[in-house]
């Protein structure tokens, strides 16, 4: 392997693993459970069903989220892409009244 | 991580099966045996004779024994004797958060069993989920351990160029060790690859309230048992009423649930039946069907008059969805025929799983007289230690099962820490002894051990009470047996037969 060896040892490899390693746990765990809650209060079904369409899918989604933290080209570009739609998807929580305190109950 | 999406891909495939590899054995394992909790549990209670028991007197001799427990509790669960568990079971708690207490009643007398004390099947039912740690604990790191396999079967499936050739390759005369592992890896992996899919995905919806509860909490915030009932799984609870009351007695309910369902309820609840509104459920076993979803009636538990049902009703696409999945991880609608491929496909997880860690071995075994470095060595230790160690704890605690005294005081958690101390020993021996003998040793020992499983069952209870069980060990024996012959003849990792010139750990994965 020889020169190959270099790019894949040494602290800067190590760094990017630890990294994406970290990212893809817990932040697709993060950006999973945001969009699960969005969904739960968003999409047009009874409630009870919103939620369970949601979980059922949580999983699929951290998993799709893990296997992108792996193959994006960098660790910068893959917590960057986690974040903007970690972000976006607080914001529209925040819209749906995910944060707001608990109201009457409907 | 490589230069490329399936170069990525292999090595998140290779690594992320690493690290949970060993638990992951030991999921696969017992949750296979699982599939048999039932005769497992009435192996190990040879005493115990089929008898039909009546289920409202049954109920009211548990109602008499948890009164005397705990009257003020906040709950008591009684599962009623069935033909192949001719047994009351009981359990009791004050809070949710436990501690949890049970006892097995003698539906003859509903008096404490005098049946040996054991866990039984339910070891290794539990053990499977959550490891026999606390509950909560042990339940996540089997909730996480299967996400790390969900995302490595996927990046198993997507190193594959050609899945559906793949699918139908088999190089029986490979050349080399790492190619034949390689292979026997995909072969299981492979050809029950739909099960595979399906149950970490199933298994990973059995945990879903606990591993991600934010669209219930997002949803339903400080009221999450309305989610329940609202999705029609669960029947509405009374809250307590705060001043004492008196429970009616059981049987007339448990009577009155046989008259409107047709067949005697699996298990009958009480809610706080020390309370003025104490509330009764019993429940009803899976009606025919793939769903995991009982039927149950609520009764008022002061005047036993009926209050509700809940789980008759179909139930909405999601929900139905969701309890099909915990239906087909359970497998409870499965005849004896299906249960045996459930079973097939089990064993064939763990062999996928105990392949990938062997490989992991061999594709880094050192070339020549180098040798092995530190991490190769802690793989090969935790390798041999959880595929021959874990059978052979399994095996040691059926034995202990025959062979403590029945009335050795805490006979039940003896059961288990020889369960865990001849997994553990058979780990440490195996850390000891070169590491092509250990394999074979290690696997042999197994196989003996299920072989003294019936003989001592013989030896010393005489007819076994479940007869397919012994013919079960003897084959497991048998597998085992063939293990320990093929790892004599040709020493797993330790050299690989000839150096793999041909291809690397990662060109392995990729090819």
């Amino acid at each position: 392997m020889g020169a190959r060896q270099e790019r894949w040892s040494g602290p800067a490899y190590r760094f990017g693993v630890a990294g994406r390693v970290v990212l893809a746990s817990l932040g697709s765990y993060v950006v999973a459970s945001l969009l699960t809650a969005l969904l739960s209060l968003t999409l047009p079904l009874v409630r009870s069903e919103a939620v369970t369409a949601a979980t059922l899918l949580s999983f699929l989604v951290i998993t799709l989220l893990a296997l992108y933290v792996f193959a994006a080209r960098s660790l910068g570009r893959a917590a960057l892409t986690l974040g903007l739609v970690g972000l976006a998807l607080a914001a529209a929580l925040w819209l749906a009244g995910g944060f707001s305190a608990p109201g009457p109950a409907a | 991580m490589r230069q490329g999406f399936r170069q990525s891909m292999a090595w998140l495939h290779t690594w992320s099966g690493l690290v949970v590899g060993w638990v992951l054995f030991a999921i696969f394992v017992t949750g296979t045996a699982s599939y048999y909790r039932t005769e497992i549990s009435r192996w190990m209670r040879p005493e115990l004779t089929a008898a039909t028991a009546d289920p409202a007197r049954s109920a009211d001799m548990a109602a008499a024994y948890l009164k005397r427990q705990m009257p003020d509790a906040a709950g008591w669960y009684v599962e009623l004797p069935r033909p192949e568990t001719p047994l009351i079971e009981v359990h009791w708690w004050k809070s949710l958060e436990g501690p949890f207490h049970n006892a097995l009643l003698d539906p003859a007398t509903g008096a404490p069993s005098t049946a040996r004390a054991t866990k039984g099947g339910d070891f290794l039912y539990r053990f499977h989920f959550e490891l026999g740690m606390p509950p909560t604990v042990g339940r996540w790191i089997v909730g996480l351990c299967a996400l790390v396999l969900l995302v490595s079967l996927m990046s198993g499936i997507v190193t594959h160029r050609r899945i559906f050739a793949d699918f139908f390759t088999f190089r029986r005369g490979a050349r080399t060790t790492q190619r034949r592992w390689l292979d026997a890896h995909n072969v299981v992996g492979v050809l029950a690859l739909p099960f595979h899919l399906m149950i970490v995905y199933t298994g990973l919806v059995t945990l879903a309230p606990m591993l991600m509860p934010w669209g219930l909490v997002a949803a339903y915030r400080a009221e999450a048992p309305r989610f329940y009932v609202e999705a029609g799984l669960m029947a509405d609870m009374r809250a307590p009423a705060g001043r004492p009351g008196t429970l009616a007695p059981l049987g007339p309910m448990v009577a009155q649930a046989i008259a409107r369902q047709g067949e005697a309820p699996e298990a009958f609840a009480v809610y706080n039946p020390g309370d003025a509104a104490a509330t009764a459920v019993a429940t009803f076993e899976e009606p025919h069907g793939l769903a995991h979803q009982h039927p149950q009636i609520t009764f008022d538990g002061e005047t036993g008059a009926i209050l509700g049902t809940a789980g008759m009703a179909p139930t909405r696409a999601a929900s139905t969805t969701s309890t099909v999945m915990v239906g087909i991880h359970e497998a409870h609608f499965a005849g004896s025929a299906l249960r045996l491929l459930f079973v097939l496909c089990g064993v064939m997880g763990a062999a996928t799983v105990g392949t990938g860690l062997v490989l992991w071995g061999v594709a880094r075994a050192p070339k020549g007289a180098e040798p092995a470095g530190l991490g190769l060595r802690l793989v090969r230790i935790l390798n041999l230690g959880t595929i021959a160690g874990l059978p052979l704890g399994i095996a040691a605690f059926f034995l202990a099962n025959r062979l403590l005294p029945p009335d050795l005081p805490a006979r039940a958690d003896w059961e288990i820490r020889i369960f865990f101390g001849a997994w553990a020993l058979a780990a440490l021996a195996g850390a000891l002894r070169p590491q092509d003998r250990a394999w074979r040793e290690g696997l042999g020992l197994a196989a003996l051990a299920y072989l003294a499983v019936p003989l001592v069952g013989l030896a010393t209870v005489g007819r076994s009470p479940v007869p397919a069980f012994d013919i079960a060990m003897v084959a497991v024996a048998l597998l085992f047996g063939c293990a320990a012959y093929k790892a004599g003849r040709s020493p797993l990792g330790a050299r690989a037969a000839r150096p793999a010139q041909d291809l690397s750990g990662e060109e392995a994965l990729r090819a």
